[in-house]
């Protein structure tokens, strides 16, 4: 089956779905959402980290970015005219995500171009630092426009509800299909040339540079649009929901899906979003869990739970082995 | 000019306190050519270790005394010693051929297991350190007030600055040091057991930084599990200031930042202070990622 009319297929599914959202229990709709959201993340981080090669520590401090713009952006809009009202307000969320992901995805870029000189540990300490760097100027920015504040510092920032099950999962496979389809074209093959050999891949013409900092732009773009999500389904964002911390969260993710496997890491996504409610009553744990996590799976399997298998391939293989009997 | 001079004081003192935090990332790097994560989390350990030996102790010998001061300095540098060669021995060891990320990877685990190990045992809400320097002003004018519990900081930092340099210098473990950092191969060849002085460098530094910790804590009484983030960020930004694998690099790199870093908070852009500690990092890794003293390395294939 074409991988088309597959995502064509679950984006019919997910419409079905979105019709009845409203009978779930709202928690478990809280804890769907937020699985939309982390796929989202998680796929977007592993274009920089799983199929790039380039380990950022500050990918919440570009969904931080895409929140905050989103929301400022949506809040702007539905005070003058744009609200809910027009067309259920499909106009006024899809303006915001995009302006959001486009912030985030020009923060990527000035955050790329200097950093992305550097490797590994540095990369990593550096992106941590532009993370705390955005975590710092949203504390201290707080504006009116007509009466009503935005950005609002350390206080935090009121937004709309304007997240949808279908906006979301819509948007998690939008991400999907795009880093998926990007990575196997004859394009995005410079991606993992950057990440197995960057002397030979250099040697061989491909532009290394401008190959990472394409990296960065576009999954900084899904943070950013991520972060327009998140803000507009918890409808109260606060600098604190992006510090460093998340970062590492969604770091985990894409460790133990697999660096450079998609569905390994939404897998894995699913699962580090079930998990910590799962074991709500063990909630002092959770982080204990996930950092012996880490340390054991390095130790033990240090390519993840499902190495770098993609989908693709994953389904090449299934047709290989049907082929064979 | 009093209040300069004030905000030199107090950044000196800051910096001495970095600059022993600084000397374990670069000491760890320089062996093994990677970034602790975790060092700042052995501060923190330090901290907490001097907290509970300063309670028991204070049965035995008056709180503020030079003695029990000295049983809660040991103790803490004793108990994080054993700790870091713990770290070493059962995170860092089993990847010594892996390549530098998973170890990277591995290192925010360790961090991240001690904060959180640590917020289970000890809870989260911060705790009061006791007042094992009993302070009051030691100089007072016009111009700058120096108290005890500054100058004990700037002293002990010092003297363990000190007691560093002659070990890595004149003793034969710290020549072994040097040798591995220079080159591991040819110094396994010329004899020198590698996990030993890998084991030696994690130990010295870790009871660096809890010496720091204890220093920290006596200056700014409240310490929590998570106290150990920034301080040890920040440390790892003067390491590299000031060239990182470079023992003197990171001793200066720590005064100037912690120097920085105070000049700034009297200033209005005191609410920067944290970025503006990373954006010296950032112009640092992009201008001269040597650092101050360090020595430019080139990668070859």
């Amino acid at each position: 089956m074409r991988p088309q009319l597959i995502f064509a297929l679950i984006f019919a599914g997910l419409i079905g779905l979105s019709l009845v959202t409203g009978k779930i229990d709202p928690y478990y709709y809280t804890v769907i959402i937020f699985i939309g959201i982390n796929i989202t993340m998680a796929t977007s981080l592993n274009l920089i980290n799983g199929f790039t090669g380039q380990f950022s520590l500050g990918h919440a401090g570009f969904m931080g970015v895409g929140a905050y713009v989103s929301a400022i952006a949506s809040t702007f809009l539905t005070t003058h005219g744009l609200g809910t009202e027009v067309m259920g307000g499909v106009p006024v969320m899809a303006i915001a995500l995009l302006v959001g992901g486009l912030a985030a995805a020009l923060t990527g870029l000035a955050v790329g171009i200097p950093s992305l000189r550097l490797k590994g540990d540095y990369l990593a300490i550096v992106t941590l630092g532009f993370n705390e760097i955005i975590r710092v100027i949203i504390q201290n920015v707080d504006f009116k426009i007509d009466g009503i504040s935005y950005v609002g510092g350390a206080r935090g920032f009121a937004v709309p509800q304007l997240s949808s099950f279908l906006w979301v999962f819509g948007i998690a496979l939008v991400a999907i299909y795009f880093v998926e389809n990007l990575i196997n074209s004859t394009y995005g093959r410079g991606f993992l040339a950057v990440r197995d050999d960057e002397v030979a891949a250099e040697a061989m013409g491909v532009h290394t540079t401008r190959f990472k900092v394409r990296a960065f732009v576009i999954g900084s773009f899904f943070a950013g649009i991520g972060g327009g999500l998140f803000a507009h389904f918890i409808q109260y964002i606060t600098p604190d929901n992006f510090t460093f911390l998340k970062s590492i969260e969604i770091v985990v993710m894409v460790i133990l899906g697999g660096m450079g496997s998609t569905y390994g890491v939404i897998l894995a996504a699913i699962l580090l979003t079930i998990m910590p409610e799962a074991l709500r009553e063990f909630s002092e744990y959770r982080m204990i869990i996930y950092s012996l996590m880490l340390i054991v799976l390095m130790i033990a399997r240090p390519q993840g739970l499902f190495g770098s298998e993609t989908f693709t391939r994953f389904f090449a293989k299934r047709k290989a082995a049907a082929n064979k009997v | 000019m009093g209040e300069i001079l004030q905000q030199l004081v107090n950044g000196i003192s800051l910096g001495a306190i970095y600059a022993l935090i600084a000397l374990g990332y670069t000491m760890i790097y320089g062996v093994l050519r990677f970034i602790n994560f975790a060092h700042g989390d052995i501060f923190m350990i330090g901290a907490f270790s001097g907290y509970f030996v300063a309670n028991a102790v204070s049965h035995i010998l008056p709180t503020g005394s030079i003695g029990a001061v000295i049983v809660v300095f040991v103790a803490s540098m004793t108990i994080c010693a054993l700790l870091g060669a713990l770290i070493e021995y059962l995170a860092y060891r089993p990847l010594r051929k892996r390549p530098k990320l998973t170890v990277l990877i591995t290192a925010i685990g360790v961090s991240l297991f001690l904060e959180y190990l640590s917020q289970l045992l000890f809870g989260a809400t911060p705790r009061g350190f006791p007042e094992i320097i009993s302070n009051h002003a030691l100089i007072k004018s016009k111009a700058v007030t120096i108290d005890v519990v500054g100058a004990v900081v700037i002293i002990t930092s010092f003297t363990l600055m000190l007691a560093l340099r002659v070990i890595v210098m004149k003793t034969k473990i710290g020549t072994a040091m040097r040798a591995v950092s220079f080159n591991q191969q040819a110094a396994s060849l010329m004899g020198i057991n590698i996990s030993k002085v890998i084991t030696f460098t994690f130990m010295t530094g870790s009871a660096l930084a809890a010496a720091g910790g204890v220093l920290y804590a006596a200056q700014y009484p409240s310490i929590d599990p998570l106290m150990g983030i920034l301080p040890g960020l920040k440390a790892f930004v003067a390491a590299v200031l000031g060239g990182i694998g470079n023992i003197t690099g990171a001793a200066l790199g720590g005064m100037i930042i912690g120097i920085v870093e105070s000049f700034i908070g009297g200033t209005f852009l005191s609410t920067y202070r944290d970025a503006i500690v990373f954006a010296i990092l950032i112009g640092i890794l992009i201008f001269k990622p040597s650092g101050i003293l360090g020595k430019n390395e080139v990668e070859k294939v």
